[in-house]
């Protein structure tokens, strides 16, 4: 068949498809937390039971994860609606209400669901899809990922058709002129990369697409993979034409199931179209993907340490030059990619470079997405052109920090980021101006930590992390970030001296300079950024010994306020896993500190009309507290 | 029955092995992608199948141990027929992760990386399940259990405990 072929065969199925009612349900891992296949299952049995007639349709993520399960119908000539929270228990309704009738059922609804110009679905009520631009997102949790058809009828693998009628040369120039850079968190100008490898001489020549989504905290990678594969997987191609390169390696996490299977049946599909394999739509070019598992390892997300894992080895990083463009897998020049570039990739040659280069800012073209999580109401993935602000993500489009708590920091780039105070909230987003505050666009997890989160354990929480995915390979890292945790470790528990405050500084300076890779280079901004902006708060956990967050565990103790306490609830009492809990002669309940491992479970079942436990820092300020 | 619940023989854990290594040529490359499937299989790595990995890629086994230790996925005792992992992401820890794990610990009263003497549940921690959303969360089997607390583990644990259908092999 040809690409025409093909492509009408898919539009004409997608048009049929069009004249149904169709029930999209969001089916990736997040929404199947959440109860997704649950709600599935309610549907076909409702469709059946009450003879309707509609197609369940498993998409991707829409990208609004706080709503999960998300469900979207979309009746022909009828409004779409989308709806948020679904259980099955809702279900019988909604096929009663509007599927069989014409109840949209409004009062289940976030909104109304709309194809916007750039083919991306946008909910006009939402506030948030005012900021957002979802470019690279564009498919997500509007298509069937298991359903090439539905790609290529979409738009889809046209770019392919069109790149391969263009020179590699001139591929590799349109997407230098576009200003695309590295989405895997350093921002390396893709083009410049493209080109070195496109110059190199050796062959074969590889290329690699990198989706080992190690920072904890970020899913834009494995959401991507899960609701619209085959944009990864065109922009591989595009990439191994343009470096004339006939193998294909993506290195996926293991701890991601559904991205791995929905990866490898998007290729076989691919290959079964002639659009991947030997003599690809006719045209003389040749290429395959082969998918390798990662097996946990963080540090196996920079470029030489992941090449080291594909060929078998320890996932250490090599000394650089030379670099990967020059010799890279099996010492051949290699070109690698995050995820979320080579899906950007099609887009640039559809739409011309001159297009992209209109969206962000000066020095960062195009969209950034982000996974935002932590504390903030609308949690979620979001795409929003570079130069949007800090105070837009979290405000606007993730609906700001929920029970009047204060908006503190948010924690950008992941391990390797930093801590960003709500006063630099005005930063744009950027590859530019993060760094230049310290922190790094990292691959784009974004964490809101409110009042309730205490930046020494959140910095002692990221080192804990490096020190444990530290490879071992560089003494400073290996040792330096050991000796950092210790010094952390030792102020949270009230043990600190000041004189480790300007010890944190020299070890995280000379961890910097005496790290090869950009895992060691970067450990220590989580210290940076947290001494630079919360000095004050690291000083009262040396000074005062007491954590202004009560976080943490040695400066806190647990303590039930008697005139709040109700006499006939004893929810705590029988909550505590310690039996530290009695009544006292006027059944009021009591603590007793001396057994008390400071779970928090009293805290969390005291009832809210009461909301008699609170947490005191330091320990000593507890009435009646006696030292043990 | 899953294969991990038998105690294999070292001559039958060899034989466990073999048509593994046949779908596989005999290549460097090769060893990450051998150790995955093993373990998939047997819910571990066992010294017999290092051994035999060894054999096949002729590479020393010290080798393999090295690669096999180097990364967080492999383990060298079996699983427990519940295998429990409790996320330790960033949002996960944020919202009270540690606690969670703690309770854990002491509902199981085993330390994380150990398994029940019944052999029933094992305890680990992951860096990151991507379900960020959701935090914190907590997986037993295949099964992700949302929004944890301390307090939720009890009857989690309890209900998890007579659902016999989430006991399964670690496929």
């Amino acid at each position: 068949m040809t690409f025409d072929e093909i492509q009408q065969q898919a539009l004409s199925e997608w048009e049929t498809l069009q004249q149904k009612t169709r029930i999209l349900v969001g089916t990736a891992t997040c929404g199947r937390a959440a109860g997704a296949l649950g709600v599935v299952e309610a549907f076909e049995k409702e469709l059946s039971r009450q003879q309707a007639d509609a197609t369940v349709i498993k998409v991707g993520c829409l990208g609004l994860c706080y709503a999960e399960p998300l469900v979207v119908i979309m009746k022909p000539e009828e409004f779409s609606v989308c709806y948020g929270n679904v259980t099955p228990d809702l279900v019988p309704r909604l096929v009663e209400g509007y599927i069989l009738d014409d109840d949209p059922c409004l009062e289940l609804a976030l909104g109304t669901f709309e194809i916007g110009e750039d083919g991306a679905p946008f909910i006009p009520e939402l506030p948030r899809f005012e900021l957002e631009r979802r470019l690279i997102l564009r498919r997500c949790g509007y298509i069937d990922p298991e359903d090439i058809n539905q790609y290529i009828a979409t738009g889809g693998y046209s770019s392919l058709r069109k790149a391969l009628q263009m020179t590699p040369e001139d591929i590799v120039a349109e997407v230098d002129r576009s200003g695309l850079r590295g989405r895997g968190g350093a921002g390396f100008p893709t083009g410049k990369k493209w080109r070195l490898c496109r110059e190199a001489e050796e062959q074969p020549k590889y290329v690699v697409c990198n989706a080992d989504e190690g920072d904890p905290g970020a899913f834009m990678d494995r959401d991507l993979l899960e609701s619209d594969p085959h944009a990864a997987i065109e922009g591989m191609i595009i990439a191994g034409y343009a470096m004339s390169a006939s193998q294909g390696y993506i290195y996926v996490r293991s701890e991601y199931p559904l991205a791995v299977s929905r990866f490898r049946l998007a290729l076989e599909q691919a290959q079964a179209r002639g659009l991947l394999g030997a003599n690809i739509l006719g045209s003389g070019f040749s290429f395959s993907i082969e998918v390798a598992l990662g097996a946990g390892a963080f540090v196996c997300g920079e470029t030489t340490a992941l090449i080291n894992s594909i060929e078998g080895r320890r996932g250490m990083p090599r000394v650089t030059p030379p670099y990967p463009t020059e010799s890279g897998l099996w010492q051949k020049p290699t070109l690698l990619n995050n995820v979320k570039t080579f899906a950007a990739v099609p887009l640039i040659i559809e739409r011309g470079a001159d297009w992209y280069a209109g969206i962000g800012t000066d020095s960062s073209k195009g969209t950034a997405v982000f996974a935002l999580a932590g504390k903030v109401a609308h949690t979620g993935l979001v795409e929003a052109p570079m130069g949007t602000t800090l105070r837009e993500l979290v405000e606007d489009i993730g609906g700001g920090v929920p029970g009047d708590k204060q908006f503190k920091a948010v924690q950008i780039g992941g391990p390797s980021g930093g801590c960003l105070p709500e006063s630099l909230s005005d930063t744009p987003v950027d590859f530019d101006s993060l760094r230049e505050a310290g922190s790094m666009m990292g691959s784009g997890g974004m964490i809101v930590l409110d009042e309730n989160n205490c930046m020494v354990d959140a910095a002692r929480y990221f080192l804990d992390f490096i020190q444990k995915e530290s490879c071992g390979k560089c003494t400073m890292c290996r040792l330096g970030t050991k000796q950092l945790l210790d010094i952390l470790t030792d102020i949270t528990s009230g043990k600190g001296r000041m004189e480790d405050l300007d010890l944190l500084m020299e070890l995280a300076e000379d961890i910097k300079s005496g790290s090869l890779c950009g895992l060691g280079r970067t450990a220590p901004n989580p210290i940076l950024t947290t001494l630079r902006y919360f000095r004050d708060e690291y000083e009262a956990h040396i000074l005062e010994h007491r954590c202004p967050a009560l976080v943490c565990k040695d400066l806190i103790a647990y303590y039930i306020i008697p005139e709040k306490c109700d006499r006939a609830c004893e929810h705590c009492v029988l909550a505590c896993p310690a039996e530290a809990i009695h009544s006292d002669e006027k059944r009021i309940k009591v603590i007793d500190q001396t057994k008390c491992t400071k779970c928090g479970s009293c805290e969390e079942v005291c009832p809210p009309e009461y909301n008699a436990v609170i947490r005191v820092s330091p320990p000593t300020s507890v009435p009646g507290y006696e030292a043990e | 029955m899953p294969d991990s619940m038998k105690t294999l023989s070292s001559k039958e854990l060899v034989d466990e092995v073999k048509p593994i290594l046949e779908r596989f040529r005999p290549e460097r490359a090769a060893l990450i992608p051998i150790l995955q499937q093993v373990q998939a299989k047997l819910g571990y790595l066992p010294r017999e199948a290092m051994l035999e990995t060894a054999h096949f890629l002729d590479i020393p086994a010290s080798t393999i141990y090295g690669v096999a230790t180097f990364f967080n996925e492999f383990r060298f005792v079996p699983l427990g027929r519940r295998p429990v992992k409790v996320c330790m992401g960033t949002a996960c820890h944020m919202r009270g992760g540690e606690l969670v794990m703690e309770a854990l610990e002491r509902e199981l009263e085993i330390k994380v990386g150990e398994v029940t003497p019944d052999g029933e549940y094992s305890l680990d921690r992951v860096a990151c399940i991507g379900c960020c959303v959701m935090a914190p969360v907590v997986v037993i089997g295949e099964e992700i259990h949302p929004r944890m607390t301390p307090f939720k583990v009890e009857e989690m644990l309890a209900i998890t405990r007579q659902d016999n259908t989430q006991a399964g092999p670690p496929e």
